[in-house]
């Protein structure tokens, strides 16, 4: 455990050194908040609804960040510590790979936690942003949501041969997530078939179901969407351990 | 005398091209061998190949009495391990590396007291990349070290090392080994072979072309010179 907590700190003041998700992952959400808060202000989501159009988006917000680290910074990490050898020097150390992958995977989930957590204030004070639902079933959803893009992050940067496939896998997935899973641009403005495909992504899944949770709508048909985000984050994760190569 | 590396009929081939050949050695406690030969006569493969990072084609290694990949864990708490072409995080400084390196064993040594014995303390906040290659070669071997080994293999430990920096290593190096360190090194400069290394193997196109003493060595081909008779026995003299 405290090999853990030290290899976690390091690795989180290097990662934060490098900046790129502190941008990516941080700020850009941010940003993209005060654009919507700006534009949208306090307006309902549609004529008549209960709750404003930045409740209706804050889920999306939170889900940048998670697509940001899971899909583009993780996967970009791990092939990168690869390609460097720096992978083979811990392989001559009792260090086992879950033991690096974990540490790895929780930095970025401190990054989604970081994020929430700096957006949820700033929708709250400038746009009255409200949670309608529980509170225990949004974050059940957010962490759901967010392990399970982590999880194939994290298989993307373990199969990928070297960093050149790492980013190439990274960036059609990450891009594709942005702009079509409904967090940058709203699902319904797109045509039919985008809708169908991209409803097969685990962070579109994710993101309605957090999105249901936050503005507190029944949730009762949800219950298929826990078990392929759940079935999602054990495959993922364990083929990630399981065909780990150090070099 | 315990033996620390049994190494039996190491094979390796890369493309149906053979690098290592049958390669035997055996390496007792407390002793320091040295593993030569000239670029690409297969030392970094052998390393590699004995220490699991790379699978052998055929043959057995034992460390200490374990299985290098099927015991990795609980073998690395013994062995400390510099390679030739070590990378690091970008960014990462000296006490970072040095920290998080000792985090991954049971009981490892005092880093800190490391870095001031090697000439490291006033550098401590240093990123590894603004160290002189001096510096940073003396890094790698506080890394191996940091383990509180039994046994160390060091990759051509001193090359890019001036001369006074590369005695001191030899210093240092023969205290540890007066305290029952085992020692597998490579090489390139002979005087530093001659001074440390109780026994040798010469390796060429990664067949063993010689294994023993200094001395035996320079009796084998009647040269005075250790450098004469490696360069002998490693059939590079043909070159010069």
């Amino acid at each position: 455990m405290k090999s853990f907590t030290i290899l976690l700190k390091n690795e989180l003041k290097l990662n934060l050194r490098n900046m790129n998700m502190v941008i990516f992952a941080i700020l850009m959400p941010l940003v993209i908040l005060l654009i919507f808060g700006f534009i949208y202000g306090n307006k309902p989501a549609a004529e008549g609804e209960a709750y404003t159009f930045m409740e209706k988006s804050f889920s999306a917000l939170c889900c940048i960040s998670i697509c940001s680290g899971g899909l583009m910074g993780l996967p970009l990490l791990v092939s990168e510590y690869r390609e460097r050898k720096i992978l083979k020097r811990f392989q001559v150390t009792p260090v086992s790979p879950t033991k690096l992958l974990t540490v790895e995977f929780a930095i970025y989930i401190l990054y989604s936690a970081a994020s929430m957590l700096l957006l949820f204030p700033v929708a709250a004070l400038f746009w009255q942003v409200r949670l309608h639902g529980s509170l225990t079933l949004f974050l059940g959803c957010w962490l759901l949501t967010m392990l399970s893009t982590l999880s194939l992050g994290l298989l993307v940067g373990g199969i990928a041969k070297n960093q050149k496939t790492a980013s190439v896998i990274a960036c059609l997935l990450y891009f594709p997530m942005l702009f079509f899973s409904g967090i940058t641009v709203p699902l319904e403005v797109m045509p039919d078939i985008v809708q169908k495909i991209v409803l097969c992504m685990p962070l579109t899944q994710g993101m309605q179901l957090m999105q249901t949770a936050f503005l507190g709508l029944p949730i009762n048909n949800s219950l298929l969407t826990f078990a392929f985000l759940s079935i999602v984050t054990l495959l993922c994760f364990g083929s990630a351990v399981k065909y780990f190569k150090w070099e | 005398m315990q033996t620390v590396i049994k190494v039996e009929q190491l094979s390796k081939a890369y493309n149906g091209q053979p690098v290592l050949d049958r390669l035997c050695i055996s390496v007792q406690a407390g002793t320091v061998f040295g593993l030569l030969g000239a670029n690409g006569a297969g030392k970094t493969t052998a390393i590699e190949c004995i220490l699991g990072v790379k699978s052998a084609d055929g043959g057995k290694v034992f460390l200490l009495g374990h299985h290098p990949q099927k015991e990795r864990r609980q073998l690395f708490q013994k062995v400390g391990v510099q390679f030739q072409q070590g990378d690091f995080q970008p960014e990462i400084r000296l006490a970072e590396l040095c920290e998080e390196t000792a985090c991954l064993y049971e009981a490892p040594a005092d880093w800190q007291k490391l870095c001031a014995q090697f000439g490291l303390a006033d550098k401590l906040k240093q990123t590894i990349k603004s160290l002189s290659g001096g510096e940073r070669q003396k890094l790698f071997i506080v890394l191996a070290l940091i383990p509180n080994p039994r046994l160390v293999f060091l990759d051509e430990l001193t090359t890019g090392l001036d001369a006074k920096a590369r005695r001191e290593v030899w210093q240092i190096l023969a205290k540890l080994k007066s305290n029952g360190l085992t020692i597998f090194l490579t090489s390139h400069f002979m005087d530093e072979v001659e001074v440390l290394c109780d026994e040798i193997c010469i390796l060429h196109k990664g067949q063993a072309v010689f294994y023993g003493t200094v001395e035996q060595a320079k009796q084998a081909c009647n040269c005075t010179k250790f450098e004469e008779a490696y360069l002998a026995l490693s059939g590079e003299e043909a070159t010069i």
